[in-house]
């Protein structure tokens, strides 16, 4: 176990911290990438397609 | 592929579906190395074992100051030169670069109250990091106040490039004025201060932290073509509605007749 001393609760804090916002961070971004492809998806099967004549679901 | 090759959206993802894991995987292998070289760091004689806090509040700080530096670039790329992805790639970029100012503010302040005995100063290098934060937030808000993206894109450049002032004062901050805070260890003139005890796993974890900038921004980026894709396929299928409807039986003399 690591002794961090007598202010261990600002270093706990800290590190917490930055794992707690960077989690959000990743968990939005992957959750927003899902709701963009579930709309692709419903205005794919309500038949709007791209001026390109490719299918909007057409994700790399 | 030349950048002009990646203008294209659709090349972009592509490319952005090939690099996405590799980038993921090589960001979580350097912040496992990185937090392993902090764990080991030793104690400093002066701060004890608070040291562990900068090697965290050190890289926030420099990319909250990297990520505005880039989103002026790329608001130059949509004044200038009208770059399609330009404007994407300020817009994905800003809620990251406010995540790291925010993380920047917190850890700082939470290494000053032990170090320092307050958790706050209203110091210059202090001050100028909360106005870059709140900078960031007034950028997130235009982008989401007007909703026309290319409307938008072109007063959030102009606004970027104005916030731009911002990063030099941060930077040097340190030097034009007396500060609580320390003045600059690592990047100066003549070479860091710092012991390689803890040069060496600051180094890491700016390295390991940059990464997850690259892989978050990539990411954001790509969801932000897809709503930009979501948005241009919702007016399409508008547009559609309304060249079917008759002219009697428009929308708003439906709703007037209902009144």
């Amino acid at each position: 176990m690591i002794d961090l001393g007598p202010y261990a609760s600002f270093i706990a804090t800290s590190y917490f911290a930055v794992a707690l916002v960077v989690g959000l961070l990743i968990g939005w971004i992957a959750l927003d990438y899902r709701a963009q492809k579930a709309r692709l998806r419903t205005l794919e099967q309500s038949g709007i397609g791209r001026r390109s004549g490719r299918s909007p679901m057409d994700i790399p | 592929m030349t950048l002009l090759d990646l203008a294209n959206p659709s090349r972009f993802l592509s490319l952005a579906a090939r690099l996405l894991p590799w980038l993921a995987a090589i960001t979580v292998a350097l912040l496992v190395v990185g937090l392993y070289l902090c764990a080991t760091a030793p104690d400093d004689y002066q701060q004890g074992a608070t040291v562990k806090i900068m090697f965290i509040h050190v890289p926030n700080a420099w990319l909250s100051m990297f990520v505005w530096t880039i989103m002026s670039v790329a608001s130059l790329g949509t004044l200038v030169w009208r770059h399609p992805l330009a404007d994407v790639a300020a817009k994905a970029a800003a809620p990251i670069g406010a995540s790291f100012t925010f993380l920047a503010l917190v850890t700082g302040s939470l290494w000053g109250r032990p170090m320092w005995g307050t958790y706050w100063e209203w110091d210059a290098r202090l001050t100028s990091v909360l106005i870059l934060f709140l900078m960031y937030l007034g950028l997130i808000a235009l982008w989401r106040a007007v909703e026309d993206p290319s409307r938008a894109a072109r007063a959030a450049a102009v606004l970027t490039l104005v916030g731009a002032i911002n990063i030099p004062i941060i930077k040097f901050s340190v030097d034009w004025w007396n500060t609580l805070h320390q003045p600059a260890s690592v990047m100066r003139i003549g070479g860091s201060t710092l012991d390689r005890a803890f040069l060496i796993p600051l180094l890491a974890m700016a390295v390991a932290f940059s990464l997850l900038f690259v892989t978050l921004h990539v990411a954001a980026m790509r969801n932000e073509i897809l709503r930009r894709r979501v948005r241009s396929l919702q007016m399409q299928q508008a547009r559609g509605y309304a060249s079917e409807v008759p002219a009697g039986n428009a929308p708003s003399q439906i709703a007037g007749a209902a009144s």
